[in-house]
């Protein structure tokens, strides 16, 4: 239980894939402009890092032992076509669901923080539940890094700016603030 | 910087990679690996030739099928091409490179999903022939390992106080070790567009003022 929690809050704040591994860097300066979308794609975000979790724990099991070079190329099919299948069931079972989460689902099923999910949990060897709560954690991880970001962002529009540093050069310099911020958590277990 | 199609297209397919289009500062794509594995020169370098390689590769087999592969699964098709030359040059580094493949880790991996490559395929490789593909992707990867050089290098001197590691400085001289921590690369980057910006507000000045 003790792993379980550790794996935990080590993925959520202390090797918080945006802010240290720098994966996910697309949608978190692209659609972190309002807190609302933020938090949104969070959560898309932690669904889709469960079922990639769920194949890769399948995928290493049961296929790769006997074709390791095959990992990259069957991690991204499979990876894809889960979300677009869950995707399609959600539409039929839980339509508020799908509305509230659906349009970022495309969005998001192949960057870098879903494929680094997958082979960081591989190249830990996690088990099932482990690669789970590892999943939540870094889901988790970049939901908080989203709407932290999100968050300044919108009173950096009504402050005064000069026009040279709007754009992605103030989030970037706001993104290292957050990240500078969040390696005060290094040392919170010792071992 | 280049002129344009018309006078030499050649010359101008391969330069408007390296500044006009600069995939990370202008395009701001591929920046997951410009930020994660620049903390040394080596390590950006190292990047940069494997997305060279990655790219160059896939851009030749792209325009030499793209009468073949149907359009409503190109994309996947590019995926798998592109995932291919990434599992070969992951192979190639952990190979002849260990102390490298180490460093970059699953970094080597993620080429796969950088946007860089995938952009490069539909936008460009998919539409033209074998010649142009090459000198456009030679043009886009010599930007990109530009780029990561821009923010390696700097980093590594400001946050080790070394360079391709050889010591620059004395004794006297207290590592800025934020550089080389993650926060760094946000700087940098951000500093980095900041000039960019700057650079090209004043251009623009500039031939307003010619005009008037």
């Amino acid at each position: 239980m003790d792993n379980l929690i550790w794996i935990f809050v080590s993925a959520l704040l202390i090797n918080n894939f945006t802010l240290s591994y720098f994966l996910g860097l697309c949608p978190f300066l692209g659609v972190s402009g309002k807190l609302e979308t933020a938090f949104r794609l969070g959560l898309a975000n932690i669904f889709v890092m469960l079922i990639t979790a769920a194949c890769a724990y399948i995928l290493n099991t049961w296929v790769l032992v006997y074709a390791p070079y095959l990992r990259l190329i069957s991690f991204i099919i499979v990876i894809a076509s889960s979300v677009q299948f869950v995707e399609m069931a959600m539409k039929k079972l839980s339509p508020d669901l799908f509305r509230a989460l659906g349009i970022f689902l495309p969005l998001i099923t192949t960057n870098c923080a879903i494929l680094g999910l997958a082979l960081f949990s591989t190249n830990k060897g996690y088990g099932f539940i482990e690669g789970m709560v590892y999943a939540l954690g870094a889901g988790g991880g970049v939901t908080l890094a989203l709407v932290l970001l999100a968050g300044v962002r919108e009173e950096t529009k009504i402050l005064d700016i000069p026009n040279v540093i709007r754009g992605t050069a103030i989030n970037l310099i706001i993104a290292g603030i957050i990240s500078m911020a969040f390696m005060g958590f290094a040392g919170l277990f010792s071992t | 910087m280049s002129k344009p199609e018309n006078s030499n297209q050649n010359a101008h397919e391969f330069l408007k990679g390296l500044w006009d289009e600069n995939p990370v500062f202008v395009a701001v794509l591929g920046m997951c690996p410009a930020l994660a594995v620049t903390n040394t020169a080596i390590n950006s370098l190292a990047m940069g030739l494997a997305t060279t390689f990655v790219l160059v590769c896939s851009s030749i087999l792209v325009s030499l099928l793209k009468s073949v592969i149907p359009k409503q699964v190109r994309i996947t098709a590019y995926i798998i091409i592109i995932a291919t030359f990434v599992t070969v040059v992951d192979f190639l580094l952990a190979a002849f490179t260990p102390a490298v493949h180490k460093e970059l880790g699953a970094f080597i991996a993620l080429i796969v999903v950088n946007c860089l490559i995938l952009g490069r395929q539909e936008a460009f490789a998919s539409k033209n022939t074998v010649g142009l593909s090459i000198l456009d992707a030679l043009g886009m990867s010599a930007g990109f390992t530009f780029a990561m050089l821009c923010i390696g290098i700097p980093r590594e001197i400001l946050g080790s106080g070394s360079l391709f590691d050889v010591l620059l400085f004395g004794d006297g001289f207290e590592p800025w070790v934020v550089m080389i921590l993650p926060p760094g690369g946000f700087f940098m980057l951000g500093f980095l567009l900041l000039g960019f910006n700057w650079y090209s507000q004043k251009k623009k000045e500039r031939e307003l003022m010619k005009k008037n």
